[in-house]
């Protein structure tokens, strides 16, 4: 198969757009994750690709043919639900032997199979049992086990983790990583979690009302967000971004924000001042926010500690706030105190208001 | 008030158990009978004491005139359960639940799966293949009885005109029970259909979803799907039906009153000619409480054997 692509794809549901002239090259044996809040589309995006949907215009690209019109079982792909979709009368066994059976593959060849999924997974001890008698993690593991036994050229997944408790989700998603590196398979992965995006990833595509927002690897899409929804989507607590206006400084543009002027990378700065905005979207993430009394006072509203850090939440004026990170072994601040806050130019991000998309 | 403090009390200090429990568990009586006393009033005038009554019953031999009657202890029922009209009886009421049962569960199921998909319109389908739940048994069985007529009837018509020779459907002994298993398939129907379609819409999309990407066409995913999943529905419809088929009693009674030649001559219908017809409430009775242990039996049968093949889900 090599690549997966999207050519123009649009999907309707009566007057509901899901998904929005898209186009995306997924590379061979290459990690993608789908990332957007819910409702994005990222799902049903999936579900053309697994041939569930049918686009209402464009094609679904396998390599050089268009598979839009290709039935899901002649896709060559599997795919993990995220409520695992186990037949619950089979037992493991039966559950992971049956795309196999469908393919009228010989039992010999069934059984070596699916002895080989089970090993590879720990399944070979629950084999003869129902999913009913399994806890949410085995159950997972069985998904995986069917989808892999077949080694398909492309594994769907769905929000795979989302069902298992926050620790078994940590080691699971190290397992996955894995896997995919010994499969040699393309993998396109679809959550709402960032954490797992991030972890997981080798790009990322967000998605945000059927409509692809920016596509990379989890750094870039980190470091340089094209839009302000990339910015305040990725990372957590999510980038503060404010309204501002240009002005000249001591050491070139500057930018006035509620309570004080922070510094601006200077190309940017140029490129926005260029294009003649009226006022400026202003992006920190709260890492890169200091507090150490610099020239944009605020007034502290509340401390959240999170055990290894606290996010000082500070009104910059009476309709605009600003979160600041700081380590856990930093004094924070007391409540209700006037605070000074730094930006460093190199970490300041620009966004154009009108169209939210990022100024380099 | 003095109540709820006591019981505070005996709460926070226990005693024995007995003493501190004795009061609210009878309290917890009284709301129970409470609670069941309609439904146990109901069962008991209806249900119980029918039965019971039947089975005394079919103790007492009747004069052949219906006016006296004397104890004869079981003697009556050896009597019926060695007869040959009790045999001949039980034939045909088995015929019968093999014309109906089976056939009228494939075609609910059939419906159940063509209206089953999201098409536009689906529910004037639907409606329509229901529809049969909400006719009572007298008038489809004049329905049938029109069309089933050997001169008047469309059925004969549309057999002549595609060249075959008219049937006397009700009067022939070897199409008697067809042509009144026909009808009772058709009357069962509607229920069938909206039992079976009830659970079709119980079974996650996913599933189907699942087995697609796995490569399964569309029968495979009936046979490995769609059937297995539906299961104790499919057990529920058949044990009602069979039920539904040994107490079938107003369309013979219109359509063929147990003839011709008995042929049509079911266990119910013939415990009404025995009671009502010929006043022999005994061997009535008798009748009665053999249908009844039959039904019983079948009833458990199915559920011990089919409830293997049952998957009953999480």
């Amino acid at each position: 198969m090599s690549r997966i692509a999207f050519r123009d794809v649009t999907k309707r549901f009566g007057d509901v757009v899901a998904v929005r002239d898209f186009n995306l090259e997924i590379e061979d044996q290459e990690f993608l994750v789908l990332l957007g809040p819910s409702g994005c589309g990222k799902s049903t995006a999936l579900r053309l690709v697994a041939g569930l949907e049918e686009p209402t215009s464009g094609e679904i690209m396998f390599g050089d043919v268009a598979v839009t019109d290709v039935e899901a079982k002649n896709r060559d792909i599997a795919m993990v639900f995220q409520s695992y979709a186990l037949y619950p009368h089979m037992t493991v066994r039966r559950n992971i032997e049956f795309p196999l059976r469908t393919r009228k593959i010989p039992r010999a060849e069934r059984v070596r199979l699916v002895a080989e999924a089970a090993r590879w997974l720990g399944l070979e001890e629950l084999l003869e049992r129902r999913p009913s008698e399994l806890s949410g993690g085995q159950r997972q593991r069985v998904a995986l086990g069917r989808a892999i036994v077949r080694r398909p050229q492309a594994f769907l997944m769905d929000e795979p983790l989302s069902n298992l408790d926050a620790k078994l989700r940590v080691k699971t998603r190290a397992e996955l990583v894995e896997l995919h590196r010994q499969l040699s398979r393309t993998f396109v992965y679809v959550t709402h979690d960032q954490v797992e995006a991030m972890t997981m990833a080798d790009r990322i595509a967000i998605m945000n009302e059927g409509a692809l927002q920016q596509i990379g690897p989890p750094q870039q899409v980190y470091e340089r967000p094209a839009n302000t929804f990339v910015a305040q989507f990725i990372g957590s607590p999510p980038m503060n971004v404010v309204r501002a206006t240009v002005a000249h400084g001591g050491d070139g543009l500057v930018a006035n924000v509620p309570g004080g002027t922070i510094p601006l990378p200077p190309a940017a700065a140029a490129a926005a001042a260029a294009m003649n905005l009226d006022g400026l979207l202003v992006g920190v993430r709260p890492e890169h926010l200091l507090l150490d009394g610099g020239p944009v006072k605020a007034t502290v509203r509340l401390v959240e500690s999170l055990g290894h850090e606290r996010h000082v939440i500070c009104d910059l004026s009476p309709e605009e706030f600003a979160i600041v990170r700081l380590p856990a072994d930093v004094p924070p601040p007391a409540k209700g105190e006037t605070v000074g806050l730094t930006a460093t130019a190199e970490h300041v991000h620009l966004f154009d208001p009108n169209t939210t998309l990022r100024i380099d | 008030m003095d109540d709820m403090s006591a019981t505070e009390v005996t709460i926070a200090l226990p005693k024995p158990a007995g003493r501190w429990r004795a009061r609210p568990r009878l309290k917890e009586a009284a709301f129970a009978l409470v609670l069941l006393g309609p439904s146990m009033a109901l069962f008991s005038t209806f249900a119980f004491y029918p039965l019971v009554k039947t089975f005394y019953l079919g103790f007492f031999r009747s004069d052949p005139f219906g006016l006296s009657s004397n104890y004869v202890g079981f003697d009556q029922y050896l009597d019926v359960l060695q007869s040959n009209e009790f045999h001949r009886s039980l034939i045909t009421t088995g015929l019968f639940a093999l014309f109906t049962v089976p056939t009228g569960l494939v075609l609910g199921l059939g419906l159940a799966l063509l209206a089953h998909q999201k098409l536009r319109g689906m529910v004037v389908y639907r409606t329509i293949f229901s529809s049969t739940v909400a006719t009572s048994v007298a008038v489809a069985s004049v329905m049938w009885l029109t069309l089933l007529n050997p001169s008047l009837g469309v059925i004969n018509y549309g057999l002549e005109e595609s060249g075959f020779e008219a049937v006397n459907w009700l009067g022939d002994p070897d199409w008697a029970l067809p042509a009144v298993s026909l009808t009772t398939i058709w009357l069962n129907l509607g229920f069938t259909f909206i039992v079976i379609l009830a659970g079709l819409q119980t079974i996650p999309e996913e599933l189907h979803e699942s087995a697609k990407i796995d490569g399964a066409g569309a029968v495979s995913r009936l046979f490995n799907v769609t059937l297995p999943m539906l299961s104790p529905t499919l057990l529920f419809a058949v044990v009602v039906l069979t039920i539904n088929a040994f107490q079938s009693f107003g369309q013979i009674d219109i359509l063929t009153q147990g003839g011709p030649l008995d042929r049509t001559n079911v266990l119910v219908y013939s415990i009404y000619t025995e009671g009502f017809r010929n006043f022999n409430e005994g061997v009535a009775a008798a009748q009665g409480v053999a249908l009844f242990l039959i039904v019983l039996v079948l009833t458990l049968i199915q559920f011990r054997f089919l409830e293997r093949r049952v998957f009953y889900g999480n």
